[in-house]
């Protein structure tokens, strides 16, 4: 596959992570936080964490949109799903995430229309087909996927659907980059910054992190290569004293973004003065809500929201690993009370949650495996 | 719709079932370092699965973690018996010092007809495979239809006909059978149960042990695949087809150049290569190591899996098959698969060794290494 | 969020609004190219796809660059790897 395979050889990895070693500092500890869950994903499938020296650490954020949605949410889009001719449409990640009683797979198996999509046009083709029906759909997601919600409503006014709306939970990334860099916590040397979010908003918003708070930041792409690349550059920054935004995904995203998509995201969104995130409370301006001009389209106000909130389980540390100050395996449930199968908290169960990513793949110490594994 | 306040006073309720689940394992001791925790792990996996669920929920048919624990704490604890114990595809049991197999399956798969085949040859393939892969020459089939009313009876003779076809392939007969009509509604057309009997002709070489090689009979995916796209759900068009085939042949031609150098052989259905490595490395307390690169995968099989973000490890194959053979025939093994034209993409992909027991390790193409666990239930497309 | 996934414009289909037919590697989809208009994208250019939208143009020459990086740095450190290797890493 182009662009893909290219960036997932073992050569040049090798290579590559001759070079980092080379740049640390004998004796120096590194802390680089990867922001997005879909580089907690690839570090994980792809065992990069063998290629890096033991002084290179890499901390878990909270750029997955699904571990920050809290479990309150959840509940209200499985009461609008049980509400009479309600087909409720989401992504397969959100599947199984439990809310305070049970998660949308539950609710469907106790009878309501809740269906798996891979894109929002997929909802919007439901709903031509279901003309009866009142088709919502559970948008998720950062930056990346406003857009395609945004021009999803947009098509729908232009063909004059009256019966579809989005239940917005679009979040924005900024505001959870800078709670970490807030967090008395935590102690970083720098960032691997999102990648898709940033073909969208561009390189240009995380200038205040290496500015103002001294950290560098590389925009990195999302194959192994892609990941050890970005690390080298980090190390380069910190070798040399800088601080900056550096774009290592040039092939993909645009130093100034998407226009268009920020433009339609503007036409048909604009910004909550507050959300709350799980693990992380409540944030102001972090988060999406539909414009009064697309109300129509706006299930929040359709539907008779209860407006949820479950407390997190006192044991669960999300948050913590949220925020890359504990590792999946220093929460107190994991793998016993909380696993794949019977999460308690979203880091289990989404896919690129820092805790599946630990169970499914990483679940065993370096070197029983690098023995197993050799000849 | 009022927003929220900026202070995070409590929220009205919390999960009582998260409650409950943390309570249970509150006598747990914390464990500080890393290799403590993962012992714990090991240990809360030994223990005896709980079913959780007040509902069965689509997770509980897809061939993981979920079905197991189903299997386990419903069908297995009522019905418990030495025969039924091992859990494995076929029940063996002799009979006047005649050595049998006795297998089951359903088939309720949607669309019915698929690039590839259609329900009636997954019905009569599924059971040839369970009897083969058990070292059973395959004899008899039974065939139970469930038929939804309004079913068009031209549909049901296409199903029939490929049926008939396939037995004949596979050289068995279906010698008894039932049908069923449910009012409209249910059964989603068709549903088809068969059942299969064969004899054991030759006995397979042992346990699994460190030293065997792990081999796939070809390309992996492709049938899950197929059968996703063909939903028309997801928009995608693609060449693949359903790799739906009797096994029986193949099994033989194995059998015939390793003898009892072949340990165990098990058909890949739903859940993939990855759900049987599993119950390889459980089953015997082994560690199967495999290398990402050996795997056989079509690349547009990758495409489609790239593009939902699904790993083809997980994904179900309806005519393919591990074999685990001694280490010393892998060779003369691989050789034999690739000269049967339904081995012809047959690949060594691993080992089997001592150490992590009851795991399945994977090296990257990277050249990193990871797990390959079970997963919970179906592969669901993800976009992050 | 993060699934974004490189395909080649096959053709733009003429009587649909924004849409063009996508390969992956031999598997094709529909995908809608109306955010990324304003780069006039043609059957031939790769895009990176994210549930079902164009979200940005593949830039070729950026690409070559990140790979030429990539290739001069193993040739550069073709034979200390090996000694680093077996000092640091492991």
């Amino acid at each position: 596959m182009r662009y893909v395979d290219e960036y997932r050889d073992a050569d040049k990895a090798r290579a590559l992570a001759a070079s980092i070693a080379s740049l640390c500092e004998p004796g120096r500890q590194y802390k680089f936080m990867e922001v997005c869950g879909g580089h907690t994903h690839t570090i994980y499938k792809h065992g990069l964490e063998d290629y890096l020296p033991e002084n290179v650490t890499l901390v878990h954020g909270p750029g997955c949109p699904v571990c920050v949605i809290p479990m309150g949410r959840v509940d209200d889009t499985i009461h609008i799903a049980e509400q009479p001719d309600v087909i409720m449409t989401s992504f397969g990640d959100m599947m199984r995430v439990p809310g305070g009683r049970g998660s949308f797979f539950d609710s469907k198996a106790a009878g309501a229309d809740i269906r798996m999509v891979y894109s929002p046009l997929d909802a919007l083709k439901i709903a031509r087909q279901n003309p009866d029906k009142k088709v919502v759909f559970m948008a998720i997601g950062f930056e990346t996927t406003a857009p395609s919600t945004a021009m999803t409503v947009l098509r729908a006014k232009a063909e004059g659907l009256t019966n579809f709306s989005i239940f917005c939970n679009h979040v924005t990334i900024i505001p959870a980059i800078k709670a970490i860099l807030d967090s008395p916590d935590l102690r970083l040397d720098g960032f691997i910054g999102p990648g898709h979010v940033s073909t969208v908003i561009g390189c240009r918003p995380y200038d205040f992190i290496a500015r103002e708070y001294g950290k560098p930041l590389v925009v990195a792409g999302f194959e192994p290569l892609d990941i050890l690349r970005s690390v080298h550059m980090l190390l380069q920054q910190l070798a040399e004293g800088r601080s900056e935004v550096e774009n290592q995904y040039g092939r993909v995203v645009p130093w100034d973004g998407n226009l268009k998509a920020l433009k339609v995201i503007n036409e048909t969104m604009e910004l909550r003065p507050y959300f709350e995130w799980r693990g992380l409370g409540f944030i102001s301006h972090s988060a999406l809500r539909v414009r009064d001009a697309y109300a129509a389209f706006d299930a929040e106000r359709i539907f008779e929201i209860p407006g949820s909130r479950v407390a997190d389980p006192k044991a669960c540390q999300c948050g913590e690993v949220l925020k890359g100050v504990l590792k999946p395996w220093e929460c107190k449930v994991f793998g016993t009370a909380c696993t794949p199968e019977t999460p308690i908290g979203t880091c289990m169960v989404s896919s690129e949650g820092a805790c599946a990513a630990y169970y499914n793949f990483g679940r065993f110490t370096r070197e029983r495996v690098r023995e197993a594994t050799r000849g | 719709m009022a927003e929220r306040p900026l202070t995070s006073e409590p929220a009205g309720r919390s999960a009582d079932w998260a409650e409950a689940a943390v309570r249970e394992h509150a006598h747990v001791e914390m464990a500080s370092r890393e290799e403590q925790v993962l012992e714990r792990i090991e240990r809360a996996r030994r223990a005896r699965p709980r079913l959780r669920e007040e509902n069965i929920t689509l997770s509980h048919g897809a061939g993981g973690k979920a079905t197991q624990t189903l299997i386990e704490a419903v069908f297995l604890d009522a019905f418990r018996n030495p025969l039924l114990e091992p859990l494995d595809d076929g029940a063996h049991f002799t009979v006047d010092g005649a050595s049998m197999v006795f297998t089951t399956d359903s088939y309720v798969v949607s669309p019915l007809f698929f690039p590839g085949g259609d329900i009636g040859d997954l019905a009569v393939n599924g059971t040839v495979n369970d009897l083969a892969v058990s070292g059973a020459e395959p004899l008899h089939l039974s065939a139970g239809f469930i038929l939804e009313e309004g079913f068009p009876v031209a549909d049901l003779k296409r199903i029939v006909g490929s049926m008939r076809a396939a037995a004949q392939a596979a050289g068995v007969r279906i010698v008894t059978g039932d049908t069923k009509v449910v009012q409209r509604g249910k059964a989603d057309g068709c549903y088809i149960n068969t059942a299969g009997v064969g004899v054991v002709r030759r006995t397979l070489g042992g346990d699994v042990r460190p030293g065997d090689a792990v081999l796939v009979s070809g390309p992996i995916g492709e049938h899950g695949v197929t059968v996703m796209l063909a939903r028309g759900e997801l928009d995608i068009e693609s060449d693949v087809t359903s790799d739906t085939a009797p096994l029986n042949g193949l099994v033989a031609t194995l059998l015939d150049a390793c003898g009892d150098g072949v340990r165990r052989m098990r058909d890949a259905t739903r859940g993939g290569v990855a759900t049987i490595l599993n119950e390889v490395a459980t089953d015997a307390g082994v560690a199967v190591v495999v290398e990402e690169d050996a795997f056989p995968v079509r690349p547009d099989v990758r495409g489609a899996c790239e593009l939902l973000g699904i790993d083809p490890l997980y994904v179900a194959c309806e005519g393919r098959m591990v074999a685990i053979v001694s280490g010393d025939v892998a060779d003369e093994a691989l050789s034999a698969l690739r000269a049967h034209p339904l081995g012809a993409g047959a690949a060594v992909v691993g080992r089997i060794k001592d150490d992590p027991p009851g795991l399945v390790l994977l090296k990257t193409a990277f050249g990193g290494t990871r797990i390959v666990d079970l997963l919970v239930g179906d592969p669901l497309p993800r976009i992050c | 969020m993060c699934l974004g996934i490189p395909g080649e414009i096959v053709e733009i289909l003429p009587d649909q609004p924004d849409l063009a037919k996508v390969d992956v590697s031999g598997v094709r989809r529909n995908i809608n190219i109306g955010l990324i208009t304003d780069d006039d994208p043609q059957p031939g250019d790769w895009i990176l796809i994210h549930v079902g939208f164009a979200l940005s143009k593949i830039d070729e020459a950026e690409a070559k660059a990140a790979m030429d990086f990539l290739e001069g740095i193993g040739q550069a450190y073709a034979d200390e790897i090996e000694a680093l290797m077996e000092s640091r890493i492991e």
